[in-house]
C-alpha cells in the first residue's frame, strides 16, 4: 500500500479554504470534507509519486509526526477516499 | 380554428421569461401571481408555450422532479408536468394543467439552469435589502425565514420569504427579488443590491451574529442551492459559483429569538 501512487481524479471539482479541501463529485453532488493533513496528501496526489514519499514529503515535516505512524494513518486514509471515489490507487506511475 | 395565443413577460433577476398559452383565463391567473414581475417591455429572453390539457402528463402524478439533458435538449417533469427546453433557440413547451404550481416550478428550474451558466444560484433563503446592502438568510423548513420575514422592518425591501436569486454582475454577486414565496405568500420587491452577507439561520433565546469560516460555509451553502439537473458540468459551475460566493460576501450563523428584535443586526 505504501507504494501505491495516489491520484486525484480529474473529474472532481474542489476548493481550499482555510487548509480544508471541499471536494464535491458532480457527478452525483456528494461532498467531502478533508482536514488539514488529509488535505496535504490528496493535494500531493499526482499519480506521480507513492504515498510513502507523500508522507515524507508533506506530512512528516508539516505536522511533526513519525514516519510510520503518518503512513499507518495515511494508508487507511487513502482507502476510504478511494472507497468514495475520491482518489484512484494505482500500482504504476502515471501521467498527470 | 385555433384559440389565440396570449402571452405575458415574467421578469425575474433582469432575465424575461415570454410564457404563452392559448387561455386568457390562464394568463390572467399568471399576471395575478407574478404581480410586479410581469413587464410588457422587456424583450423576452426566453420563451415557454404552455400547452394546457385536462390528462394526466405522467404515469405517476406523485413523481419527483426529474432534470436531465439529451441531445442539448433539457426534459424537464414532475407528476404535475412535462416539458422540453432548448438552450440554444431559448424556447421550451411545457404540458401541464391550468394551475399556476406547474408553470412556477417550470420557471425556477429554467433560472437554475440559466444560472450556473452565468456564476449564479437559486438559494432556499429568505432575502431583503436594507440600506442598499442584501442580506440572505438560509435555512431549511422551520429555521425563522418567514418569522425574520414577517417582522422585517419598513425600511427594509423584502426580497423573498423562501427563493433568494444571486448572481454575480460586474464582478460582485447582486442578490434579486424574486416572485417565489413560501409560507408568507407574499412576493418579493422586484430590484436588487449587492450581497453583504449571507447568515444560516439558527433558533436561540438571544440575538447573534457569530462569524462562520469559509469551509462551514461552503458547505451549509451548497446544501440550501437549489438545483434539480443531473448535469455534472453544471453542478461543478453551481460549486465553483458557491465556492466564490463565500468567499466574496460576510457569512454568518445568526441566531434569532421570535421576534423584530433581530433585524437590529441586520444593517
Amino acid at each position: 500500500m505504501s507504494g501505491c501512487y495516489p491520484k486525484r481524479p480529474a473529474n472532481l471539482a474542489s476548493r481550499v479554504l482555510k487548509g480544508e479541501a471541499i471536494i464535491m463529485n458532480p457527478a452525483d453532488s456528494s461532498l467531502f470534507n478533508l482536514n488539514e493533513t488529509a488535505t496535504a496528501i490528496w493535494l500531493a496526489a499526482d499519480g506521480r509519486t507513492t504515498l510513502r514519499e507523500i508522507v515524507e514529503r508533506e506530512v512528516c515535516p508539516r505536522f511533526e509526526v513519525d514516519s510510520e505512524s503518518a503512513l499507518r494513518d495515511a494508508e487507511e486514509l487513502v482507502q476510504a477516499l478511494a472507497a468514495q471515489s475520491i482518489l484512484i490507487l494505482a500500482e504504476e506511475p502515471g501521467d498527470e | 380554428m385555433t384559440a389565440a395565443l396570449e402571452s405575458l413577460n415574467i421578469v425575474i433577476g433582469g432575465l424575461a421569461i415570454e410564457v404563452t398559452a392559448s387561455d386568457a383565463a390562464f394568463i390572467e391567473m399568471l399576471s395575478g401571481q407574478y404581480g410586479e414581475f410581469v413587464d410588457s417591455e422587456t424583450r423576452a429572453a426566453i420563451r415557454l408555450e404552455v400547452d394546457l390539457t385536462d390528462e394526466p402528463v405522467a404515469l405517476d402524478a406523485d413523481a419527483d422532479v426529474q432534470v436531465s439533458r439529451e441531445a442539448g435538449i433539457w426534459k424537464l417533469s414532475r407528476g404535475d408536468f412535462d416539458a422540453r427546453y432548448d438552450p440554444v433557440r431559448r424556447y421550451g413547451t411545457v404540458r401541464q394543467s391550468a394551475n399556476r404550481h406547474s408553470i412556477d416550478s417550470v420557471i425556477r428550474i429554467i433560472h437554475t439552469l440559466t444560472l450556473a451558466q452565468e456564476g449564479g444560484f437559486l438559494l432556499h433563503s429568505a432575502s431583503a435589502i436594507r440600506n442598499g446592502h442584501a442580506f440572505l438568510f438560509a435555512g431549511r423548513s422551520g429555521a425563522g425565514k418567514t418569522t425574520l420575514s414577517r417582522h422585517a422592518p419598513g425600511d427594509a425591501y423584502l426580497l423573498s420569504d423562501e427563493v433568494s436569486y444571486v448572481r454575480k454582475s460586474g464582478g460582485v454577486f447582486l442578490a434579486w427579488g424574486t416572485p417565489f414565496t413560501g409560507e408568507l405568500g407574499t412576493a418579493g420587491v422586484n430590484c436588487s443590491a449587492p450581497v453583504e452577507a449571507l447568515c444560516f439561520l439558527r433558533q436561540a433565546t438571544e440575538n447573534r451574529l457569530v462569524t462562520v469560516e469559509e469551509p462551514e460555509a461552503l458547505r451549509l451553502l451548497l446544501a440550501n442551492v437549489l438545483f434539480f439537473a443531473n448535469d455534472p458540468e453544471l453542478v461543478r459551475q453551481v460549486f465553483e459559483s458557491a465556492s466564490e460566493f463565500v468567499g466574496a460576501v460576510k457569512t454568518f450563523y445568526l441566531n434569532c429569538t421570535p421576534g423584530d428584535r433581530v433585524w437590529e443586526l441586520i444593517r
